[in-house]
C-alpha cells in the first residue's frame, strides 16, 4: 500500500495547531501564541518557535548586556548561574562570551522559504497582490456591523457565499478564466489546487505554512471561528478550508494573469529541497548565553524580592518593629489576585490596621453567563476555558443606555453625510475641544461601571430547577451556591475569624479610546468587570440556607458578619457597592467609616500609580492627583489610562503575612492560600 | 494690514525651527513649543479676521520677496488674503491646535515624539504658504511641502513594511499633482509674459480677453490646474491613494487625510475660480469629476469594513459635492460644507479607536438578525456587482498602476542595457562633448542645435527611468540621476539663447552638493553594510539614523525643495522652454515626475522599512 505523503486533514490540523488562537476582540482573552510549543521545556520550546516562525522570544543580547551595564542584572547572580550551567572551571571562559563575544543574532526562520521563491524566480510578489484583496473580502464577510452594506449571501459558508457572487453580478472576483472555472468545479480540494501551484506533494505542507504564515492573524481568526462560531454574535460559518482555497485560488488567477503561460508548479522550478519545519533545532553557543542571561535576570529580581520577604519576616519577629496583630478585625476584603489590586490592598491595610485583605481570581468562583436587560447576548463571566452552565438574568433596570451618532456609519452616506457635515460637523467641532480640556464620560467610553446596572436586580437563586433558557439553568440553587462559597472560602483558607463586614471586591477598568479595552478588565472574567460576580457571591455567601449548610461542613460564619460586592475600577481609582440596604445597623453605620478607609486607599493608589504617568505631576496635592486619575480614564487622548499587566512579574501563593506591607511595586499576583488547612492539597 | 499676512507664514516656520532645538526626551517642551504656536496663530488669526470683516472685508494682497528678477522673468512671494484664506487659515489654525494638543498625550513616549511635532509643524507651515498664497509660485512652495511631510507622516512607523510601501505610493500620486501645478505655471508664465498673481485674475476683463486669446493654450493651464486639485482631493480616478495614506498615527491621519490635506483641491479651484469661471466645458469637467466621485465614493463606502476606510470615502464624497459646488459658484455654501466636514471627519478619525468598543455594546443590546436576501434578481445581481466593485475600489489602484507607472517601467526595463558601465562611460563622454559644443554654440548650425537639444532629453529622460527601475544597485541609480540631471540642463541650455550661465549655475550649484553629499552618504552606508541593493527595503535607519537623515535631505535638494537655490534654477529653466516646444517639455516633465520618485525610492528601499538583520522585534509585513 502506498502512503499518501500529503495527508490534507492532518496538515490542516497541524495548521490550526500552530496558529494564534486569534478570537474577535468582544472577548478579550490572555493567550499564549507559544501554546502548541507549551509540552515541551520553556528554553527548548522558545527556540525551537523562534527558528520556526521568526518569533522574537528573549530580549536582543545588546538589551540584556546593557541591564548588566546599568546593575539590573547582578554581578554575582550572572556567575552563580554561569557555574551552575557550566560548571565552575568554565566560569572565566563562558563570563567573556556572555558579556564580550560578537554573536551572528541574525534568526533566519523557516517559515517562508518555499514561497519566497516566486520573487525570486518569476519577480512576483503574491503577498502584495493578493492580501489586500483578500483581507478585504474577509473583512466584509466577517464584518459585525460596521460595513453599511451586508456581504451578499453572508448566510451562505463562506466560499459558497463567494460562488453566489461570482454567479450573481456583473463582475467577477478574478482577472482569468480559469481560476473562475476552478471555483465552480465540484469537490474542488486543497490538493487539487496545490497540484497546480506548488506540483509535487512533498511541498505542499511546507507551502501551506508559508502561505498561512503570512497572515497568521487572519488565519488564527478564521480558524478559531470555526472552532467556536459562538465567538461572533452575527453568526458566520467559515472555516480554514474555505480560506485556503480561496487564498490559491487567487494566487492561480494572479500568475495566470501577470506570466500568462509562462510559470510552471513552483517545485519544477526550483532546486530547494522541501524542509521538515518541525525538525529539531540545534542548540547554538547564542542560544545557551541567551539562557544565561535570562536566567541571571530573572535571578537578579527574585533575589531582590526574596530579600525583601526575609527582611520583613525578620522584622515581624522582632517584637520592636512588629505591629501588634488585632484580634479584633474591622473588616475583610476579596480583591482579585491581579497584580493591579496589589497596591491598593496594602494601602487599605496601611489605613486600617484591623483589616485584612485576601486574594482569589476575580470571578471568586462562581461560574455562569450574564445578560444585562434589554442584552440580545450573554455575557461569559468566569475564566476562557471555563463553559458555564448557567445564567443570570438582570431586571428592573430604569436607567436608558444612550446613542451617539457620531460613532456609528450614519453619517457616511451621501446625503447624511452632506447634512451632517453642516450640523454634526460643527458639533463635533465642540465635543473635541471640550473633552480635550475637561473630559467626561459619554456612551462611546467603555465605562466599567455600566457593564452592571447598580439598581438593577438580578436572578440569582434558582427555586425551580426547570427554570431553564438555551439550556442554561437559570440561577444556582441553594447546594450549588454552597459549593461554590465553601470552595472559595477554603481555597483561600478563609474559615475561622470572620470581620463583621466581608467586602468582595472585583475589577474593571473604564477606558476612552481603546480598541483593547478589554486586556484591562478581569482576565478571569474572560475580559470583562467581575461587578456581577461580586455582587452574586456576596448574595450567596449571605444567604441563610448557604450559611446553615456551611456550617454543617465546619464554615462557621457568624449571623452579625455580612458580605458586600463591590467593584474598583482600576483606571479611574473608583469603587461602587453593591446591595448595601441588605446591611445591618451596625453594618450600614460601620460601612461608612469603611468607605471612607476605601476612599483614602484610592487615593495613596493614585498617588502611587502617578509615579508612572507623564501626564500627571506626582507631587501635586493628592485630591488634585485623583482627579487627573480620574481624566485619564474618561480622555480620548489616552489610550492607556492604565497600563495594565505589563507590569506583572511575580505570583505568590500562600498567606497574606508573607507579603503583608511589602512593596512589591504592582507587580505580583497574590493568591491567598494556607497550607496548613489543606494537608491533602485537595483545594 | 497686508504687513501682517507675512506674520502668519513666519509664525508657523519659527515653530518648525524652535521644534528642532529639543531632544526626543524633552516631551513637555517638544509639544509645548508647538501648540503654544500654533496657538498664537490661531489667536492672531482670531484678531485678525474679525478686524478685517470691520473693516469690510476686502481683498489684500502683499507682493512679499523677490527671489529672482531680469527682464521678463520675476519670481517672488506674493501673499493674498480673502474669504477663502480666512476660513481655511482658521479651520486648519483651530485643527492643528486641537489635534497636537491630542498628540501630547497620545504619542507620549513614541520613539517618534520630536520627529512627529517636527513633521506637523513643518506641514502647518507649508499649508499656510499654500492657504495664503498670493501667486502661482508661493502656492508650488507650499504644495511641494504638503507632499513631502505627507510621505514622512505616512511613513513615520518607518520600521514596518505597508506604511513605508503607501507612502511612496501617495508621494507619487502628490508628485503628479506638483507637475500639474507646475506646467500650468509654466504655461501660464508664457502667456501673461509676467507672473501672474492671483489678484490680476480678479480682473473679469483681462482674463477673459486673455482667454480669448489663447483659448487652447489656456484650456491646458486650467486642466492641469483641476487634475492637481482632483489629485490633492482624492476625487476620481485618483481616490485609492487616501485609505492607504491612513498608515501614520491616528491624529496626523485626522489632521492631513480627514481634514485639512484632503480638502486643499477644493481650495485650489477656488482660488482660480475667476481664471476657469468662464470656460464653460472646464466647469463641466469639473462638475462631472465631483459628481462622478460623489456617487464612486459613496458606494465604495458602504461595504468597507474598517471604521478609517469608511471614514476616508465618506469623505470624499463630501468633497466631490464641494467640487460640483464651486463649479456652480456657491462659494460660501463651499466654505461651510468644508469646514463642517473638517470637523467631522477629524472628529471621526481621532475616536476611530472607540467605534469598535460601542458597536459591540450596541449590537449586544439592538442586535437582530440580519436578513439575507438570495432571490435571484437583476437588483440584486446589481446590488452584488457594485459590492465587488467597492471592495475592488472600482479597480482605481490597478488602473492607475496600469496606466501610469507600468508604461514608465517598461520603457526604463528596455532601455536597462543603458545602465551598463560601458553605457554609463559612452554616456559621459557624449556628454563632455556636449558641454564643448555648447562653449562653441554661436558656431553651430541651428539644425544640429535642435536634434542635439532633443537627444540630450531623450537621454535625460531614459536615464531616469532607468534608475527607476535599479534593482541591484544603490549607487549606480544614484549616479545615472545626477548624470540624468546634468543632461537635462544641457539640453535646455542648448535650446535656449537667453539661458544665461548664472542661471544655469543657480540650478547646478543645489544640485551639485546634493549630489556629491549623496553619494557621501551612500558611500559610508556601503562601507558599513558591505551592500546597497535595491532590490527589497532593507530599513537601515536602524542602525544609521544620522546617514539616513544626510541622504533625506540630498533627497530633497536633489528635487529642488524649496531650501536650495535649485528651486529657482527648476522655475528658470521651465521658463526657457517654449510653449510650442511640445517634445522637449513632455520629456522633461516626465524626467521632473520620475526624478523624486526615483531618490525617494532609493531612500525608502535602503533605509526605511523592516529592517533585514533580524536582531530585534519587527512588526508584521501586513501590519
Amino acid at each position: 500500500m502506498k502512503k499518501e505523503v500529503f495527508d490534507e486533514h492532518h496538515v490542516l490540523h497541524e495548521l490550526k495547531h500552530y496558529l494564534p488562537t486569534q478570537t474577535p476582540l468582544k472577548d478579550f482573552i490572555h493567550h499564549n501564541s507559544l501554546h502548541a510549543f507549551q509540552q515541551m521545556k520553556f528554553y527548548d520550546a522558545i527556540f525551537k518557535a523562534s527558528k520556526i516562525f521568526g518569533y522574537q522570544v528573549t530580549l536582543p543580547l545588546v538589551d540584556f548586556r546593557n541591564l548588566y551595564q546599568i546593575g539590573r542584572i547582578d554581578n554575582e547572580v550572572l556567575e552563580r548561574v554561569i557555574e551552575e550551567k557550566k560548571g565552575k572551571g568554565n566560569l572565566t571562559i563562558w563570563k567573556q562570551h556572555v558579556i564580550n563575544k560578537n554573536y551572528d543574532e541574525h534568526n533566519a526562520q523557516r517559515v517562508g522559504l518555499l514561497r519566497a521563491n516566486w520573487k525570486k524566480i518569476y519577480q512576483i510578489e503574491l503577498d502584495n497582490l493578493i492580501q489586500p484583496f483578500l483581507f478585504r473580502v474577509l473583512a466584509g464577510y466577517l464584518d459585525q456591523g460596521v460595513s453599511i452594506w451586508d456581504f451578499p449571501a453572508g448566510n451562505m459558508t463562506f466560499l459558497e457565499s463567494i460562488k453566489w457572487i461570482e454567479r450573481e453580478s456583473f463582475t467577477s472576483f478574478f482577472k482569468t478564466a480559469k481560476a473562475k472555472k476552478l471555483l465552480f468545479q465540484n469537490d474542488l480540494t486543497i490538493t487539487d489546487l496545490l497540484k497546480i501551484v506548488v506540483g509535487k506533494e512533498e511541498y505542499f505542507e511546507q507551502y501551506l505554512f508559508d502561505q498561512q504564515f503570512s497572515h497568521r492573524g487572519w488565519s488564527g481568526m478564521v480558524a478559531t471561528l470555526e472552532a467556536r462560531p459562538d465567538a461572533l454574535l452575527s453568526p458566520k460559518t467559515i472555516s480554514l478550508n474555505d480560506l485556503i482555497i480561496f487564498e490559491l485560488l487567487l494566487e492561480i488567477d494572479h500568475l495566470e494573469n501577470e506570466l500568462g503561460r509562462k510559470w510552471k508548479p513552483l517545485c519544477e522550478s526550483i532546486t530547494q529541497e522541501p524542509i521538515d519545519l518541525f525538525k529539531e533545532v540545534a542548540n547554538t553557543e547564542l542560544h545557551e548565553v541567551l539562557k544565561i542571561w535570562q536566567d541571571a535576570f530573572e535571578w537578579s529580581y527574585y533575589d531582590e524580592v526574596l530579600a525583601g520577604i526575609q527582611q520583613l519576616s525578620k522584622s515581624k519577629q522582632n517584637p520592636e518593629t512588629s505591629e501588634p496583630v488585632s484580634e479584633v478585625k474591622s473588616f475583610q476584603a476579596m480583591f482579585c489576585i491581579d497584580e493591579r489590586e496589589d497596591s491598593i490592598r496594602r494601602h487599605v491595610e496601611f489605613i486600617d490596621k484591623k483589616s485584612e485583605t485576601w486574594g482569589s481570581p476575580g470571578f471568586f468562583g462562581v461560574e455562569f453567563y450574564f445578560q444585562a436587560e434589554h442584552a440580545k447576548f450573554y455575557d461569559k463571566l468566569c475564566p476562557a476555558p471555563v463553559t458555564p452552565a448557567y445564567l443570570i438574568k438582570e431586571y428592573d433596570v430604569s436607567e436608558k443606555r444612550n446613542h451617539d451618532i457620531l460613532y456609528t456609519n450614519k453619517t457616511h452616506q451621501l446625503i447624511s453625510g452632506f447634512i451632517s457635515a453642516f450640523t454634526f460637523g460643527f458639533w463635533a467641532g465642540i465635543r473635541l475641544v471640550q473633552n480635550l480640556f475637561k473630559p467626561k464620560m459619554s456612551p462611546a467610553i467603555s465605562n466599567a461601571f455600566a457593564h452592571m446596572n447598580e439598581q438593577g436586580k438580578l436572578t440569582i437563586e434558582n427555586k425551580n430547577i426547570n427554570d431553564r433558557e438555551n439550556g442554561l439553568q437559570i440561577g444556582f440553587t441553594i447546594e450549588e451556591m454552597t459549593t461554590r462559597v465553601r470552595g472559595l472560602l477554603n481555597g483561600i483558607g478563609l474559615k475561622s475569624d470572620f470581620a463583621p463586614l466581608i467586602y468582595v471586591v472585583a475589577h474593571g477598568s473604564s477606558s476612552a479610546n481603546n480598541p483593547h479595552h478589554g486586556a484591562h478588565d478581569c482576565g478571569a472574567c474572560s475580559g470583562r468587570p467581575g461587578s456581577v460576580n461580586s455582587r452574586v457571591f456576596a448574595f450567596m455567601a449571605n444567604h441563610v440556607e448557604v450559611r446553615k449548610r456551611l456550617t454543617e461542613s465546619g464554615i462557621n460564619i457568624p449571623d452579625k458578619t455580612q458580605f458586600v460586592g463591590a467593584l474598583h475600577d482600576t483606571a479611574a481609582d473608583e469603587m461602587e457597592f453593591y446591595d448595601l440596604d441588605v446591611l445591618n445597623e451596625v453594618n450600614a453605620k460601620s460601612h461608612l467609616l469603611h468607605v471612607e478607609t476605601f476612599e483614602r486607599a484610592l487615593d495613596l493608589n493614585a498617588k502611587e500609580r502617578s509615579r508612572r504617568f507623564a501626564s500627571i505631576n506626582t507631587k501635586e496635592e493628592i485630591k488634585k492627583i485623583r482627579k487627573a486619575i480620574k481624566a485619564r480614564s474618561v480622555s480620548l487622548f489616552e489610550p492607556r489610562p492604565e497600563l495594565g499587566h505589563g507590569t506583572n512579574t511575580l505570583c505568590v501563593v500562600g498567606n497574606r503575612s508573607i507579603t503583608k506591607g511589602l512593596f512589591l511595586d504592582r507587580r505580583a499576583f497574590l493568591n491567598s492560600y494556607n497550607y496548613k488547612l489543606d494537608p491533602e492539597g485537595s483545594f | 494690514m497686508e504687513q501682517l499676512l507675512q506674520l502668519f507664514v513666519f509664525i508657523p516656520l519659527l515653530g518648525f525651527v524652535l521644534s528642532l532645538l529639543f531632544a526626543n526626551r524633552q516631551e513637555k517642551l517638544i509639544s509645548g513649543v508647538a501648540y503654544t504656536i500654533v496657538g498664537l496663530q490661531l489667536a492672531g488669526l482670531s484678531v485678525f479676521i474679525v478686524s478685517w470683516l470691520l473693516h469690510g472685508a476686502s481683498i489684500l494682497n502683499l507682493k512679499h520677496f523677490v527671489f529672482y528678477k531680469e527682464d521678463t522673468i520675476e519670481i517672488f512671494l506674493d501673499f493674498y488674503f480673502d474669504k477663502s484664506t480666512a476660513m481655511f487659515a482658521f479651520v486648519g489654525a483651530l485643527i492643528t491646535f486641537l489635534v497636537l494638543i491630542f498628540s501630547k498625550y497620545y504619542l507620549h513616549r513614541d520613539e517618534g515624539y520630536k520627529r512627529f511635532f517636527n513633521t506637523v509643524l513643518l506641514f502647518f507651515f507649508g499649508y499656510n504658504v499654500a492657504v495664503f498664497a498670493g501667486n502661482f509660485e508661493t502656492l508650488f512652495i507650499g504644495w511641494e511641502f504638503l507632499g513631502i511631510t505627507s510621505f514622512l507622516l505616512i511613513a513615520f512607523y518607518r520600521d514596518r513594511y505597508l506604511p513605508v510601501k503607501n507612502a511612496l505610493k501617495t508621494i507619487s500620486l502628490y508628485r503628479l499633482g506638483d507637475i500639474c501645478l507646475l506646467l500650468s505655471l509654466w504655461m501660464s508664465h508664457h502667456l501673461w509674459h509676467e507672473n501672474i498673481t492671483f489678484l490680476q485674475l480678479e480682473d473679469v476683463g483681462l482674463v477673459n480677453s486673455h482667454i480669448n486669446e489663447h483659448y487652447g493654450f489656456a484650456l491646458f493651464t486650467i486642466t492641469m490646474l483641476v487634475i492637481s486639485a482632483t489629485i490633492k482631493s482624492a476625487q476620481f480616478p485618483f481616490s485609492s491613494w487616501l485609505p492607504r495614506a491612513m498608515e501614520g498615527p491616528t491624529t496626523s491621519s485626522a489632521v492631513f487625510y480627514g481634514s485639512l490635506s484632503v480638502h486643499l483641491g477644493v481650495f485650489l479651484l477656488l482660488r482660480t475660480h475667476s481664471y476657469w469661471e468662464s470656460v464653460e466645458v472646464m466647469k463641466v469637467g469639473i462638475i462631472v469629476i465631483g459628481a462622478a466621485t460623489t456617487i464612486i465614493a459613496s458606494l465604495i463606502a458602504n461595504v468597507q469594513a474598517t471604521v478609517k476606510t469608511q471614514i476616508a470615502y465618506a469623505s470624499i464624497a463630501q468633497i466631490g459635492l464641494m467640487f460640483i459646488e464651486v463649479a456652480l459658484g456657491w462659494h460660501n455654501l463651499v466654505l461651510v460644507h468644508f469646514a463642517g466636514n473638517a470637523f467631522l471627519r477629524t472628529y471621526q478619525l481621532l475616536v476611530s479607536p472607540s467605534v469598535l468598543g460601542y458597536l459591540i455594546h450596541d449590537q449586544v443590546f439592538n442586535y437582530s438578525p440580519k436578513k439575507y436576501d438570495t432571490k435571484r434578481t437583476f437588483a440584486g445581481k446589481l446590488r452584488n456587482t457594485f459590492y465587488l466593485l467597492g471592495i475592488k475600489e472600482w479597480n482605481m489602484d490597478a488602473l492607475l498602476k496600469k496606466a501610469l507607472w507600468n508604461p514608465f517601467k517598461r520603457v526604463g526595463k528596455m532601455f536597462y542595457f543603458m545602465s551598463s558601465n560601458a553605457a554609463l562611460i559612452v554616456l559621459s563622454i557624449v556628454y563632455i562633448a556636449g558641454l564643448v559644443i555648447f562653449s562653441f554654440y554661436e558656431t553651430l548650425p541651428p539644425q544640429l542645435d535642435e536634434t542635439l537639444h532633443l537627444l540630450f532629453s531623450l537621454i535625460s529622460m531614459l536615464l531616469i527611468l532607468i534608475a527607476f527601475v535599479e534593482r541591484k544597485n544603490a549607487i549606480r541609480a544614484w549616479g545615472i540621476i545626477i548624470l540624468s540631471q546634468f543632461y537635462c540642463v544641457l539640453a535646455i541650455a542648448l535650446l535656449n539663447d537667453t539661458y544665461e550661465y548664472g542661471e544655469i549655475a543657480l540650478y547646478a550649484s543645489g544640485l551639485i552638493i546634493a549630489a556629491i553629499v549623496g553619494s557621501y552618504a551612500l558611500r559610508k552606508l556601503l562601507i558599513a553594510e558591505r551592500h546597497v541593493s535595491l532590490d527589497d527595503f532593507y530599513g537601515h535607519i536602524y542602525h544609521h539614523p544620522k546617514l539616513a537623515f544626510v541622504f533625506l535631505l540630498a533627497c530633497f535638494a536633489f528635487v529642488s525643495l524649496p531650501f536650495t537655490p535649485s528651486f529657482i534654477g527648476i522655475d528658470l529653466m521651465f521658463t526657457h522652454i517654449d510653449k510650442e516646444e511640445y517634445l522637449l517639455i513632455t520629456m522633461t516633465t516626465i524626467n521632473f515626475l520620475v526624478l523624486e520618485l526615483a531618490v525617494l525610492r532609493i531612500y525608502a528601499r535602503l533605509f526605511l522599512g523592516p529592517h533585514k538583520k533580524q536582531t530585534h522585534p519587527i512588526a508584521y509585513r501586513s501590519s
